[in-house]
C-alpha cells in the first residue's frame, strides 16, 4: 500500500515532486529525443498531456537471454527484473515475497551468480544470461538440486522454494557448503515461513556429497 | 486400518508430496499468477492517520498519470449491495470504502488501477487525503481496565474460584505476548474477473474456497453458484487467508468499475495492517499446589486486543480448563477495542497464547516445589476430560512425555538453573505440553475410477502447505489397493463437492475420512457389479466388461455420535536444550525433540515436516516476534521481514519430530487427529521455560531478546 502524506505540507511536497518528474521528462527523455520527435508531440507536452506522450518515450530497448532464449524486449526503466519476468514474461515461478531484497524468493541467477531480482532492475541485465527456476531442469530431468528438495521434503508450500532452490545451487556453486554450518549461515538470506529449513540442509548436503556438477 | 510403527521418520522417509514436481519446478502457480486476458493491476492507497475521519480526497493527478483507468475512493465507490443491510453501528467486518471514517493506520482510502503495476504504483503515491485527526489508543496495557467480555462463555469457573490463594505453595504472575504477524512468504494476492453483470470468477489466496465462494455471493448479492474462486496453490497462510478480507473486496468492486480484471497483491507492509495477526495479549495467572505437587487450583484471565469494528477474541485462559486435573479453575477471555486493524486466527491460536504462561507456570512451581518438571505433570495428568469428566477419545501424552525425555537427554538436565557451561555459554533444558481440539468437519468428496485405471478424488478444499493431496491420496491408495502414481487429486475449486476450511487442524480428519469412504463405496459399487465381495477387483477389467467409461460415487462425510461420548484433543510435547551467552544474552538452540499424539500418522513425511515448521513458527515465536506500534502515531514501524524478525535457516538447528503414532479410531475411521496447530502450541513456553534453566532469568514477556537476559 503506497502511503502519502496528508497535511498541506505534504500536498507542495507532492506538486514538487511531480513538477520534477515534469522537468526531468521534458528536459531528459522528450528534449534528448526532440530531434526525432515531430511538433505537434512536442506541443502536445506543453499542453500538459506530456505525461500520455512521455510514457511512449520512457521504454527502453532490453535485450536479454532467459532459460536460453533470447527476448528483446521494450521495457520501463523502473521495472523490476522480478516484474518483467513474472508480468511481461509470464515466468510466474520466480517469487514475490516482499519486493524490498528481504526474504530471497525472487533468487534467480545472473550470469550464473545468485541475486535477489526484485532488487535488480531490468535495465540493469542488458546482455546478461539470466536463469529462473524453470530453466533448471534439463527437458525433463530434474536437477540435483530439484530432486534432492523432493526427496528430503525442503518445502511444504512451496512458495519460498524457486528461491530456495536457486539460492542453494549457487552456494554450493560459491563453495559455501562445507559444513551444516556453513549451508544454514549462507542460506539465511532465503526465508521459509513454512519452517523446512532443516529438510532444505539436508537435501544441500546430500547434492554436495552426490558431489555432481551443480 | 493398521497402525504403523513409523515413530521417527527421517527426511527422506516416506511418500514425496503428490504437488512437489510442481514446486519445484516453478510450475505451481499461485493466486496472482494467472495470465487472464486484458489484466489491469489495482495498487491501495492507506490512511496515514489512526483515528478520524477523511476531509477531503485528491485523486486528480493519480487520474490523470499514464496508463491509469480508475481511482476508487469512498465517495465514487459504486454501492456494495451486503454493506448496507446491516445496521450502521453493527461491528462486523471493515466495509471498504464505505464512509469516511477511519480505524486504524493504513486502512485502505484509495485504490489505484492502471494497465501496468509500474504505473499503478507510481500513481498511487500521488493521491492525497487531508483527515481531521481525532485521538486514539493503540496500546493494549494502558488500556486494561476498558477489557470486556464479547461472549457469555467467556468466563469459567469450577470448584472454588480463589482456591489457589490458600494453597501451601502457590504464585501468581503476569504474563505479556506482542501481537505476531502470519507473514506467510505469498503476500496476499486476488484476480477477479467479471464474466457477466452478476457473475464472477476469482483467483484468490484462500483457506477455504467455498467460504470466499459465499462470501463474495452474499457481499455483492449474487447467486452463489455464479461465484467461482480458484485457488490451486496457496503459499502458506496459517489463518491470514480464514477470511475474506477488505482489499478482496476492493479488488472486485475495481474489476466491475475499469469492466476489465484486476490484479491485486498486497506490499509487505500491507501484511501487517490488512489481514490479522495473532493479538498482543496480557495474561495473569495464579496457581497453588500441596507440597506434594498435587494441583489445588488454577486462575487464568486473559485480556487480548482487537479493532474498534469488530470484536475478535481467542480464549487463550481456556487451556487452563483442560490441560491439567485440578479441581478448582476460574478462566477468563476478555477484549479492548484499540484503534488498530483485527486479529485473526494464527496458528494455535488460544492454546498458543495460553500455554506459553500455563506452561511457564507450571515450570516456575516445580522449582518452588523442587520436583522435576515432567513428573509435577505426571502428578496432575488428567485420565479424564477435567472440563466435561468425559474420556477422551484417545490421549497417549505420557508416552509422549517419555519418548520426548529420552530422545533430548532429559536426565542430563541439572535442576539448579544456571549451573552448567559448556564453552562458556550457559546450557539449559526446557519442556512443555501443548493441546489442541480434535474436530471433525461434513466433508463431501467424489471418486472416480476412469476406464484406464486412473482415480479422480475431487473436493473444494484448500492445500496452504501441509500436503493435504499427498496426506489423501495415501489413504485412498491403501483403501483402494492402487499405487499413488494411478491417483489424481482435484481441489481448489469452488465448483467441487463441498469441503471445510484448511483451519484448525481439521482437513486430515473431515477429508481424509471423506476420502477414506468415498473409495470404500467405490469399491462396495465394483464388487456390486462383479457380486464378489472378497477380492481385490481390476477396476480397469471390470469397467470395460460392462462397457463402463468410469465408474464415481460423491460419499458425504461428517462426525458421528462420538463426540458427545468423548473429549477429543491432539496432544504435544516440545523439548529444547538452549545455550545462552552470558556475555551478550543471545541464546541459541542446540537441540529440539517435538512429539505429537494425534493419532495415526497417514504421511510420515509430510507429518514430520509440519511438526518442525510449527516448531520453528514456535521458536519464532519465544525468540524474535514482535510487531511493534509507534503510539504516538499508532503505526506498525517495523511493517517489513528486515525489522520483524522470522526464524531464519541460521537460527534453526535439527529438529526431531517423534509420533506416538496410536490411532484414535473415536473420532473417525482412519484414526488420524490433526497436527498443524499442536506443532507450534507449547514450544514458546518451551523455550522460556529452557532460558530458566540456563540462566536464572524467568521472562515472562515475550520474545526473549537478548536485552532481556544481560
Ligand atoms: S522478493 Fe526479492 S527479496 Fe523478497
Ligand atoms: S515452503 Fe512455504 S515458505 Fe517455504
Amino acid at each position: 500500500m503506497a502511503s502519502k502524506n496528508s497535511s498541506n505540507e505534504s500536498e507542495k511536497d507532492v506538486k514538487i515532486l511531480d513538477g520534477t518528474r515534469r522537468d526531468f521528462l521534458k528536459q531528459s527523455t522528450l528534449l534528448t529525443a526532440i530531434a526525432l520527435t515531430p511538433a505537434p508531440l512536442v506541443r502536445a507536452a506543453e499542453n500538459g498531456w506530456d505525461e500520455k506522450i512521455a510514457a511512449v518515450y520512457e521504454k527502453v530497448p532490453l535485450n536479454i537471454e532467459v532459460n536460453g532464449v533470447k527476448h528483446q524486449l521494450s521495457v520501463e526503466p523502473r521495472a523490476t527484473l522480478l516484474d518483467l519476468l513474472r508480468e511481461q514474461l509470464d515466468l510466474t515461478g520466480t517469487k514475490k515475497g516482499c519486493d524490498h531484497g528481504q526474504c530471497g524468493a525472487c533468487t534467480v541467477h545472473v550470469d550464473g551468480h545468485r541475486i535477489n531480482s526484485c532488487l535488480t532492475l531490468g535495465v540493469m541485465v542488458s546482455g546478461k544470461k539470466i536463469t529462473t527456476i524453470e530453466g533448471l531442469a534439463k527437458g525433463d530431468q530434474l536437477h540435483p538440486m530439484q530432486e534432492a528438495f523432493l526427496k528430503h521434503d525442503g518445502f511444504q508450500c512451496g512458495y519460498c522454494t524457486p528461491g530456495q532452490i536457486m539460492s542453494a545451487v549457487a552456494c554450493i556453486r560459491e563453495g559455501h557448503a562445507n559444513s551444516e554450518t556453513e549451508i544454514r549461515e549462507y542460506m539465511s538470506g532465503n526465508i521459509c515461513r513454512c519452517g523446512a529449513y532443516p529438510n532444505i540442509v539436508n537435501a544441500i548436503q546430500e547434492v554436495k556429497d552426490g558431489g555432481q556438477t551443480v | 486400518m493398521e497402525s504403523k510403527t513409523l515413530n521417527k521418520p527421517s527426511s527422506s522417509d516416506g511418500l514425496k508430496r503428490i504437488d512437489g514436481h510442481l514446486k519445484v519446478t516453478g510450475g505451481a502457480r499461485y493466486s496472482a499468477e494467472f495470465n487472464v486476458a486484458g489484466l489491469t493491476y489495482g495498487v491501495l492507497v492507506g490512511s496515514t492517520i489512526t483515528h478520524g475521519t477523511i476531509k477531503s480526497i485528491d485523486t486528480r493527478k493519480a487520474a490523470a498519470a499514464p496508463g491509469v483507468l480508475a481511482v476508487i475512493t469512498h465517495l465514487n465507490c459504486p454501492k456494495v449491495p451486503g454493506y448496507q443491510t446491516t445496521t450502521p453501528s453493527a461491528k462486523g467486518p471493515l466495509k471498504i470504502f464505505f464512509d469516511n471514517k477511519i480505524l486504524y493506520n493504513g486502512q485502505p482510502v484509495a485504490l489505484v488501477i492502471a494497465n501496468t503495476f509500474e504505473r499503478a504504483l507510481y500513481a498511487s503515491s500521488l493521491v492525497t487525503a487531508l483527515y481531521s485527526a481525532e485521538k486514539h489508543h493503540t496500546k493494549l496495557t494502558d488500556n486494561l481496565s476498558k477489557a470486556f467480555s464479547p461472549h457469555d462463555d467467556n468466563e469459567y469457573k469450577r470448584g472454588v474460584p480463589d482456591a489457589w490463594k490458600a494453597a501451601p505453595v502457590k504464585l501468581e504472575q503476569e504474563y505479556l505476548l506482542p501481537s505476531e504477524v502470519h507473514n506467510s512468504m505469498e503476500p496476499h494476492a486476488i484476480i477477479a474477473r467479471w464474466d457477466a453483470d452478476d457473475k464472477i470468477t476469482v483467483w484468490d489466496k484462500t483457506q477455504g474456497v467455498k467460504d470466499t465462494q459465499n462470501s463474495i455471493a452474499q457481499t455483492f448479492k449474487i447467486p452463489v453458484e455464479n461465484v467461482q474462486v480458484n485457488s490451486k496453490f496457496v503459499g502458506g497462510a496459517f489463518g491470514n487467508a480464514l477470511q475474506v478480507w477488505p482489499h478482496e473486496f476492493a479488488a472486485i468492486i475495481g474489476a466491475k468499475v475499469v469492466k476489465r480484471p484486476v490484479k491485486l497483491i498486497l506490499s509487505r507492509a500491507d501484511m501487517f495492517t490488512s489481514v490479522g495477526y495473532r493479538p498482543h495479549t496480557w495474561q495473569k495467572i495464579g496457581i497453588g499446589a500441596t507440597v506434594d505437587g498435587k494441583l489445588v487450583g488454577i486462575s487464568h484471565q486473559a485480556v487480548g486486543q482487537t479493532s474498534a469494528y469488530e470484536d475478535f477474541a481467542e480464549g487463550p485462559a481456556d487451556v487452563s480448563r483442560q490441560l491439567y486435573a485440578c479441581p478448582n479453575v476460574s478462566t477468563s477471555n476478555k477484549i479492548v477495542s484499540l484503534n488498530v486493524g483485527s486479529p485473526v486466527w494464527m496458528r494455535g491460536p488460544g492454546p498458543a497464547t495460553g500455554t506459553f504462561a500455563l506452561e511457564s507456570a507450571i515450570d516456575e512451581l516445580s522449582y518452588a516445589l523442587k520436583i522435576d518438571p515432567i513428573e509435577l505433570r505426571m502428578r496432575n495428568y488428567a485420565e479424564t476430560d477435567p472440563e466435561s469428566g468425559k474420556p477422551f477419545s484417545g490421549k497417549f501424552l505420557n508416552e509422549a512425555y517419555k519418548l520426548g525425555a529420552d530422545n533430548i537427554g532429559w536426565s542430563n538436565r541439572s535442576p539448579k538453573p544456571g549451573s552448567v557451561k559448556k564453552d562458556g555459554w550457559l546450557v539449559g533444558y526446557g519442556m512443555s505440553g501443548g493441546v489442541f481440539g480434535a474436530d471433525r468437519e461434513p466433508a463431501t468428496v467424489r471418486a472416480t475410477m476412469m476406464a484406464d485405471g486412473m482415480l479422480v478424488l475431487q473436493t473444494a478444499v484448500s492445500d496452504i502447505g501441509p500436503g493435504t493431496g499427498t496426506a489423501m491420496v495415501s489413504i485412498a491408495s491403501e483403501t483402494m489397493g492402487i499405487p499413488t502414481g494411478k491417483i489424481r487429486f482435484d481441489m481448489g475449486d469452488s465448483s467441487l463437492p463441498p469441503a471445510p476450511q484448511q483451519g484448525g487442524s481439521t482437513i486430515t480428519s473431515s477429508v481424509g475420512s471423506a476420502v477414506y469412504l468415498a473409495c470404500n463405496d467405490l469399491k462396495e459399487k465394483f464388487h456390486q457389479l462383479t457380486g464378489d465381495n472378497g477380492n481385490q477387483p481390476d477396476y480397469i477389467q471390470i469397467l470395460k466388461q460392462h462397457n463402463l467409461q468410469k465408474l464415481e460415487v460423491t460419499t458425504a462425510s461428517k462426525a458421528g455420535a462420538e463426540v458427545d461420548k468423548y473429549a477429543m484433543y491432539s496432544w504435544s510435547v516440545h523439548f529444547v536444550v538452549v545455550h545462552v551467552n552470558p556475555a551478550t544474552g543471545v541464546v541459541k538452540l542446540d537441540k529440539v525433540t517435538c512429539v505429537a499424539d494425534s493419532g495415526r500418522i497417514i504421511s510420515p513425511k509430510t507429518a514430520r515436516s509440519q511438526i518442525i515448521g510449527g516448531a520453528i513458527m514456535g521458536i519464532g515465536m519465544a525468540l524474535m516476534e514482535e510487531a511493534v506500534i509507534d503510539h504516538r502515531y499508532g503505526r506498525v514501524v517495523n511493517g517489513n521481514l528486515a525489522d520483524y524478525h522470522v526464524p531464519v535457516n541460521a537460527d534453526i538447528p535439527q529438529i526431531e519430530a517423534l509420533f506416538v503414532n496410536k490411532p484414535d479410531f473415536n473420532i473417525n475411521p482412519i484414526g488420524a487427529k490433526g497436527m498443524g496447530e499442536i506443532a507450534l502450541i507449547g514450544m514458546a513456553a518451551a523455550v522460556a521455560n529452557a532460558v530458566y534453566n540456563a540462566t536464572g532469568k524467568r521472562v515472562r514477556n515475550l520474545p526473549i531478546t537478548p536485552d532481556k537476559l544481560v
